[in-house]
């Protein structure tokens, strides 16, 4: 989960973060979270796109896949097909 | 057009690597340095704590910087969020970021890139950050034109519910770069608005 941590902290710029200060259960989208917008959302999807070749088919899946970096990495784990 | 109904109250000029207000250097960096590193240098040097700066591209950082700077210590408490109004202007409006844009688009588009495609999300930052709720408008022309800004700025404070508005000009094209944001209002100061006075303030750099 360290190496999502580090390529979740890449894609969205978020300079002033570390792959250590962001818990593993952490909410990604709240403000209790790492306080995550909307443009985010869309820059995780590209994230999964580029490195796991993971596309999202049905947009209700989003809260669930990216509640937490546990979760997204769950969601990488049961849907990777090629590693980028 | 110009008349003495509004007033400079104060200016920020950026540009060379150096921060002016009011007139007065503040602040100056190493001019080879890059932009990007300069304006991190700046958000360090003049703010902090706001992590939103590092996802801006460079025309919003550059305003943000400017505005921040600009406002340090004015009490905003005294206006409505709808009393403060924006009006700015450029060359390149969003040239910059367009052509990155346009490289990610080969690709994988870049969301966070697209946001920043239009020249008025620098006003956007801005009222975010200071909760500004008045009226905004950006130009875009070849040079900055202080007889339309400041007989503009003039107009928007006479007949409108604006107090005070910030303006000026705020350019960036890959390195190249300046901006002149200025404080207006109705409140009298040495400093009438008038394009003279503008103008001789733009060009201390």
């Amino acid at each position: 989960m360290t190496d999502l941590k580090a390529q979740i902290i890449e894609q969205l710029n978020l300079q002033e973060v570390t792959p250590e200060s962001i818990g593993d259960d952490q909410p990604l989208f709240s403000k209790e979270g790492l306080g995550l917008d909307s443009i985010d959302a869309l820059e995780l999807i590209v994230l999964l796109k580029q490195h796991y070749n993971i596309s999202i088919t049905n947009p209700e899946e989003g809260p669930k896949i990216f509640q937490s970096v546990r979760t997204m990495a769950e969601y990488i784990t049961a849907n990777q097909t090629v590693k980028a | 057009m110009n008349s003495e109904l509004a007033y400079i109250t104060g200016s920020v000029v950026i540009a060379e690597h150096q921060v002016l207000k009011n007139g007065e250097l503040l602040w100056e960096q190493d001019r080879n340095a890059d932009l990007n590193a300069f304006l991190r240098a700046a958000y360090d040097q003049f703010s902090g704590h706001y992590p939103k700066f590092h996802k801006m591209d460079a025309l919003s950082k550059l305003g943000w910087l400017a505005a921040e700077v600009l406002l340090k210590d004015i009490d905003n408490s005294a206006f409505q969020p709808e009393e403060t109004g924006l009006l700015l202007s450029n060359r390149s409006s969003s040239l910059d970021t367009d052509v990155k844009y346009f490289e990610t688009v080969k690709e994988f588009a870049s969301p966070a890139l697209f946001v920043y495609t239009l020249p008025n999300i620098v006003m956007g930052e801005i009222s975010i950050r200071h909760g500004f709720k008045g009226e905004n408008t950006f130009f875009v022309s070849e040079r900055f034109d202080a007889e339309l800004m400041s007989a503009y700025a003039t107009q928007l404070l006479a007949t409108t519910p604006l107090k005070r508005c910030l303006c000026g000009w705020v350019e960036v094209m890959d390195q190249q770069y300046e901006t002149a944001m200025f404080l207006v209002s109705n409140e009298p100061t040495a400093q009438p608005l008038t394009a003279g006075n503008l103008n001789a303030i733009y060009q201390i750099k």
